[in-house]
């Protein structure tokens, strides 16, 4: 069956919400990192808003991404480029993209601000204290929750203001 | 044009480099896992932004190898400022050089994000995002080391002494600002970043009862924006590129 432009760029869509970050189990769509794909003649441009420019896992999501295109039949070339026009921000993020960083445990805020409350995860008391700005990842501080007494993970998004 | 960029994009890009290179030293020896973490995690940033730059220096060359440009070149070839080159000596004067840069570098991302060079105004804007957060971390340790107690604050007072002329370098300029200046590249001369810089740190070392050394510029003519370094530049480019010297031709 021969396939149209439109339904090979759906199929690539489809395919990239199947690509996971390398760091959290979230599709890499939900999390708003792609930001457009353009087709033309069997080559795709992928353009990428990375949360973090120095995040190591860019390349590695770049590399999936590769791999899982040019699986697809029509694809002939990919190529995936970083940028940076247009900042990352939280309301990048799908609700589906929430629910996921919530499940598996982290506090995922509304706004790239510093004065809003920090939600535990697991019982939802906002009687947090920060333990460490920095964690794991570079997208991810630390908090201690003083209601149910869980260290918790805080997604933590680049600041509009500080 | 393009030298006076690329001399400004070294600039940013061995910054980033050096002062992560000696964060990553604290990486198993910080006082508590807390800051371990810190260093860590803002050594991984910064280096990951000195890559940024070196690909954009790469960019505007036309060609050339970002890795080659960290590890291949000779000591005088760096465009960094030679405060970051000191090794950590103690966590207090590794955190108060990490204040004075971070606050350097903010001033630096204003003026970056407002470029006629468009990739790199972009950038910018989202390297001053990102950044904040090392900015607040070192203020948070120079309020609290300078005020904790009279050991402490003796002590910060005797490191804020000994790196006060090695800050001074980093607003030091060369004939490539005036050009990019007056081009639009990058709207702003050395006596401006370094008047934001300086009030800047000032306000935050009152109130943590560290008055600003008098100390006269660059005191020992040292000029890190002019490929002039010290000696611990030759051992930390020893150590930094041991690896790769082993097997240049290797992929990683």
């Amino acid at each position: 069956m021969r396939t149209t432009p439109l339904d090979l760029e759906e199929q690539i869509w489809q395919a990239l919400r199947e690509i996971e970050d390398p760091e959290l189990p979230v599709a890499i769509t939900d999390l708003g990192l792609v930001r457009d794909v353009r087709v033309e003649e069997g080559r795709v441009l992928v353009r990428l808003i990375p949360t973090y420019s120095a995040c190591p896992a860019m390349r590695v999501i770049g590399d999936d991404i590769r791999r899982r295109l040019l699986a697809l039949e029509g694809v002939r070339e990919v190529s995936v480029e970083v940028t940076y026009d247009e900042p990352w921000t939280v309301a990048r993020m799908t609700e589906e993209g929430r629910r996921r960083l919530t499940a598996h445990g982290l506090s995922v805020p509304r706004r790239g601000t510093w004065e809003e409350p920090v939600t535990c995860p697991f019982c939802g008391s906002t009687q947090t204290t920060l333990e460490n700005l920095f964690g794991p990842t570079l997208c991810r501080a630390i908090y201690y929750c003083r209601a149910c007494g869980n260290p918790i993970e805080r997604f933590k998004p680049p600041l509009d203001s500080a | 044009m393009g030298a006076a960029l690329r001399e400004w994009l070294l600039r940013a890009a061995d910054d980033e480099l050096i002062i992560g290179h000696r964060h990553s030293e604290w990486t198993g020896f910080g006082p508590d896992i807390e800051s371990d973490v810190a260093l860590s995690s803002i050594a991984q940033e910064e280096i990951g932004h000195a890559r940024l730059f070196y690909e954009m220096v790469c960019r505007v060359d036309g060609a050339g190898d970002p890795d080659r440009l960290a590890f291949g070149r000779p000591p005088g070839e760096f465009r960094h400022a030679v405060l970051v080159e000191r090794p950590n000596a103690d966590w207090g004067t590794s955190l108060l050089r990490l204040f004075l840069y971070e606050h350097f570098d903010r001033a630096r991302l204003e003026v970056a994000a407002q470029s006629t060079y468009r990739p790199l105004a972009d950038l910018a804007g989202a390297l001053r995002r990102e950044e904040k957060y090392h900015l607040l971390f070192g203020e948070a340790w120079v309020r609290r080391l300078g005020a904790a107690t009279e050991e402490s604050g003796e002590r910060m007072r005797a490191a804020l002494a000994a790196v006060w002329p090695d800050a001074m370098d980093l607003v030091e300029g060369t004939e490539a600002d005036a050009l990019l200046a007056q081009s639009g590249a990058l709207p702003q001369t050395p006596e401006a970043l370094r008047r934001a810089w300086t009030e800047g740190v000032a306000v935050v070392l009152a109130e943590s009862r560290l008055p600003v050394p008098e100390v006269a510029p660059a005191a020992e003519g040292l000029r890190g924006r002019r490929g002039q370094h010290t000696v611990d530049l030759d051992a930390l480019l020893g150590e930094m590129t041991s690896v790769r010297r082993l097997d240049p031709q290797a992929r990683w």
